[in-house]
């Protein structure tokens, strides 16, 4: 494939080929410096842009970024790819694919009928020339809807996955900052912990802890331990309550080897789940966990820039059905995404490129302490991704993580914005809320009594 | 729906007790997560609000101090130790290019001599200097009494080092398994937590997938007999099979497990 150019005042870009052009388009970020493949001027990456836009879409199916013989994710897309859905938006060019996502013609059903013909890089190529606001607008537009016992992703509504992590799984300590939660109503994506050591009986002490506060209270969610995939097939073949299955993944066949997995072992953990058929009104047994800068943390990004190949993730993900999937989109550090403003846009674009593909994405909003951001850059991201249609956020206690050592969002802020913006919790999950009577006249949760008769029976009950 | 969960009405749901007790003492004794903190309206009460930015501002200012090296040597002692340098050459550099942080700055390449060891220590600041000051010399102590007829290495202390740092470093002294301390990014409640990654046979281009790793070393998570206990289990298990990483499960029944004492000896 000869290269791409473009003369812009009176100087010629030249860009070597596809990836090339990507990574030049791309909006600037730290990752892609410390890869070498970020445009070195601000002129270059709008000239990039200017020819990214008159690329036709069907470019991405003859040109593959990553070569077929070389990677199963590769194969993967182009394998899958559904060309009667793709149909519809064949004739255009990037910037035309643009003009048409943002029109009233695209609206939910046609952007739900569109996703299987979609591939990532066209997906990602698209998100390199919109605005924030525009990747709002359009991911506004799309539904991607799962079940296990709660239904997740509904318009209108703002899920969550409460998150109790110890740093040393203790129960009691675990117990607590699930209580905690409940009591915000938080946790109708999935209670979820991150265990502090992967091994087979400390992940089955966690999960047998979730399942008996889960049927005491007769809770409407579903629980999760956060280990590695061979981990929770082991688990399972012990018999041990597995509701869902979790793996770290990315966008090339060497990041995923690096986390220690591949397309056939995924697929394994998929039918080892659906094998125990827990599911209630739905069968999505999956939870995955994604972020900008895995790859090249790994050195398996293969010259591709960041973006491009985190939304090759989410073809991985796809391909299993999962129930959830978010991005840890600050969680990497300063190397990747820098400040805030990096960490703010990447949220907005893995949002975006994870719902036009048909995957339901939540985000954990979030950072670390080396990075330069707080919590008011979290309060920005995390309203608006919620007014995006965001499937779910993570929460956990005073939005501060005491196992991975990072700060996410509080359960005050999912429940803040669950008010501020009328978006209830998933069906199932607020009819418990309303049938105990929980919810005010305004369908709020307010604030518990100094010496509440439920917060004290919930506390003494538990455990 | 169990009865005991539902209030006799939202808005007034209290006990009768006039001085109502901490429902959370019990728990809070259990974690240092931020349980319990009270609502104004659906926001943080002002003191919880301004504990959380105090502790933030501590976290951040961690980040940019530096390891006591010195200290540590003399800590370590009667062990010898080997200070070294990555390609990184101070902090802001360090967090921007974390491919020099897993390289030895070429200086330090002649300060390790190839030798024939079973395991070499390294301890490297990474984000967290008070997690290295404050446990990585116990550790390696607490350490060796489960390595009994190992050749050590003499421990390399590494600035401005990442975990990827150990394989270059253990790769130069002919060591057959390595296990790196660092210091984790710190969090709010932990700005001393250490980590430690084990590698067998390393080198230069080993994935993370071929380590394992124990974390949250620190005051108020895994102490360091706790850790010794788990590195010394994992070495072990490392040197028996011939190999680290995903394949090596932990198959030790608890993560603190007790101390081995009433073993019959």
């Amino acid at each position: 494939m000869a290269g791409y150019a473009r003369v812009v005042g009176h100087t010629l870009h030249r860009f070597d080929d596809l990836k090339s052009l990507m990574a030049c388009a791309s909006p600037r970020r730290s990752g892609d410096e410390l890869a070498g493949i970020a445009a070195e001027t601000d002129e270059r990456r709008i000239a990039a842009r200017l020819v990214l836009a008159d690329l036709p879409l069907v470019t991405f199916l003859n040109d593959a970024l990553i070569p077929y013989e070389e990677d199963e994710v590769t194969r993967l897309i182009l394998d899958t790819h559904d060309a009667p859905a793709f149909r519809k938006v064949a004739h255009m060019t990037v910037g035309d694919f643009r003009d048409w996502l943002l029109s009233y013609e695209a609206d939910t059903a046609a952007l739900t009928a569109l996703a299987p013909g979609l591939t990532p890089e066209m997906v990602a190529a698209v998100s390199k020339l919109m605005r924030n606001q525009d990747l709002i607008a359009v991911a506004a537009k799309c539904s991607v809807i799962t079940r296990f016992r709660t239904t997740i992703g509904l318009p209108g509504r703002l899920s969550s996955r409460l998150q109790p992590n110890h740093p040393t799984d203790d129960t009691a300590g675990v117990a607590a900052s699930l209580l905690d939660g409940l009591l915000y109503g938080i946790g109708d994506a999935v209670i979820g912990i991150n265990p502090a050591t992967d091994n087979v009986p400390a992940y089955i002490a966690l999960l047998e802890l979730l399942e008996t506060v889960r049927l005491k209270f007769s809770l409407p969610v579903q629980s999760c331990v956060l280990a590695h995939v061979t981990t929770s097939i082991q688990a399972i073949e012990r018999g041990a309550p597995v509701d869902l299955v979790f793996q770290s993944i990315a966008g090339t066949e060497k990041a995923n080897k690096g986390f220690g997995v591949t397309l056939s072992l995924l697929r394994e953990a998929e039918q080892a789940a659906l094998s125990l058929k827990r599911g209630e009104i739905g069968n999505n047994v999956m939870y995955f966990e994604t972020g900008q800068g895995a790859a090249l943390s790994a050195g398996a990004h293969h010259g591709v820039d960041q973006q491009t190949v985190e939304t090759r993730a989410y073809a991985v993900a796809r391909a299993f059905n999962p129930l959830l999937v978010n991005t840890v989109v600050g969680f990497i550090g300063p190397e990747y995404l820098y400040d805030a403003k990096q960490i703010t846009r990447a949220g907005l674009e893995d949002h975006f490129c994870a719902k036009l593909l048909g995957v339901p994405m939540g985000v954990d909003v979030c950072y670390t302490n080396h990075a330069e951001a707080d919590q008011d850059d979290m309060d920005v991201l995390m309203t608006l991704l919620a007014t995006a249609g965001v499937n779910f956020l993570i929460a956990v206690p005073g939005a501060d993580d005491v196992m991975l050592n990072y700060q996410s969002l509080s359960y005050h802020d999912v429940l803040g914005l669950r008010h501020l913006l009328g978006k209830p919790p998933a069906p199932e999950f607020e009819a418990w809320l309303e049938n105990a009577g929980w919810l005010d006249d305004q369908r709020r949760l307010p604030p518990w009594k100094a010496g509440s008769r439920v917060v004290k029976n919930l506390l003494e009950q538990a455990v | 729906m169990n009865e005991l969960l539902r209030p006799s009405s939202v808005l007034d749901d209290s006990t009768n007790d006039d001085a109502a007790p901490d429902l959370w003492a019990r728990f809070r004794q259990t974690t240092r997560a931020r349980i319990g903190l009270g609502r104004s309206g659906d926001s943080l009460p002002t003191q919880a609000l301004l504990d959380f930015q105090l502790a933030h501002a501590r976290a951040r200012d961690a980040v940019h101090s530096q390891a006591d090296f010195v200290r540590i040597a003399a800590d370590l002692q009667p062990l010898e130790t080997i200070e070294v340098t990555s390609a990184a050459p101070d902090r802001a550099t360090y967090l921007r290019r974390p491919d020099l942080g897993r390289r030895l700055a070429p200086k330090s390449h002649d300060r390790l001599k190839h030798g024939n060891w079973d395991i070499c220590f390294v301890i490297a600041d990474g984000l967290s200097a008070a997690a290295v000051d404050a446990h990585a010399a116990a550790l390696v102590h607490a350490t060796l009494p489960y390595l009994g007829g190992w050749q050590v290495a003499p421990v390399v202390l590494a600035r401005q080092g990442r975990v990827a740092l150990g394989d270059d470093i253990a790769e130069r002294l002919g060591a057959r398994l390595v296990a790196l301390l660092v210091g984790e990014r710190p969090g709010l409640s932990a700005a001393d937590s250490l980590g430690v990654y084990i590698t067998w046979e390393p080198k230069v281009g080993r994935q993370d997938s071929e380590r394992n790793c124990i974390s949250n070393i620190h005051g108020a998570g895994l102490s360091v007999a706790a850790g010794a206990d788990k590195l010394g289990w994992l070495l072990n298990q490392a040197a028996r099979l011939q190999l680290t990483g995903v394949n090596l499960k932990e198959n030790a029944p608890a993560l603190c497990a007790p101390e081995p004492a009433r073993e019959p000896d």
